[in-house]
């Protein structure tokens, strides 16, 4: 069986690639699947300790933000249609209006 | 070396080089399709830590209707390439290193806590993880929980339609 410590690592790289992306790209859509990268990488910590403690309440919590997730995703993606609507650009840069 | 460790290492491989062709393609096709293979791998993690359920869940909630929709509205705005306006000149070099101070953080942390977590050496109880026990969890344990969240999905689909809605003038 694979130590913990691997899967923890990996999950840490993975979730630092994600922020790394909604840090560098400027396209709102590609900031929007990094977060669910992160999410993903949480997910991994998850059924990891799940396992390692032989506890169902962490899948049972992976099942929950799957679902957040899911939510958040059509929320946001209606927003960017409607952003797309109005300013043609789905640029996180262009969207300053209310900027002073 | 272990059959599992073995399918781990190549599995985390194709996992952090899919999360970085996420990253770094500029078509947001392609970067969405590396998004699904991300996705595909993860979901076999979760089969190799005893999570059939979740890694079911996952193909076919994140990989599956997650993903189609990302790619849906990436066709539909048309807006899989983007020109490159970088405003900020310092902010790639910027974000680079602070990712890396995250990373290295993140690293420090995991290996200051090295023989925290014990090795449970018990055998896992028989069916952990199999839909039927992720289901009496759910409907005894965690059931108002369960309940909040279709109300939140009923809250999610009426806001994406007020959202898309055409208004008529």
């Amino acid at each position: 069986m694979v130590s913990i410590n691997y899967y923890l690592g990996l999950a840490i790289i993975l979730f630092t690639i994600g922020a790394l992306g909604v840090l560098i790209r400027r396209n709102a859509i590609i900031i929007f699947m990094s977060i669910e990268l992160m999410l993903n990488a949480a997910n991994l910590v998850f059924v990891a300790y799940a396992r390692y403690w032989h506890a169902m309440s962490g899948q049972i919590f992976v099942f929950f933000i799957m679902t957040v997730a899911a939510a958040e995703v059509a929320i946001g993606l209606a927003l960017i249609v409607a952003i797309f609507r109005s300013k043609a650009s789905i640029d996180v840069d262009q969207i300053n209006t209310l900027k002073g | 070396m272990s059959l599992q460790l073995f399918l781990f290492l190549v599995l985390a491989l194709v996992a952090i080089t899919s999360a970085l062709g996420m990253l770094i393609n500029r078509n947001a096709i392609y970067s969405a399709l590396f998004l699904v293979l991300n996705f595909a791998t993860v979901a076999i993690f979760f089969l190799l830590l005893n999570a059939p359920f979740i890694a079911v869940a996952q193909v076919s909630v994140y990989a599956g209707a997650i993903m189609v929709l990302f790619l849906f509205v990436i066709m539909l705005l048309g807006a899989e390439r983007t020109g490159q306006t970088q405003s900020i000149p310092w902010q790639r070099p910027l974000a680079i290193a602070l990712a890396i101070i995250l990373l290295l953080e993140a690293g420090f942390i995991l290996l200051g806590q090295q023989g925290v977590v014990p090795f449970i050496n018990v055998e896992l109880p028989s069916g952990f993880g199999s839909p039927a026990q992720v289901g009496t969890e759910l409907f005894t344990n965690y059931l108002l929980p369960f309940e909040i969240t279709s109300v939140l999905l009923l809250v999610a689909i009426i806001g994406a339609i007020v959202l898309t809605k055409n208004e008529k003038k």
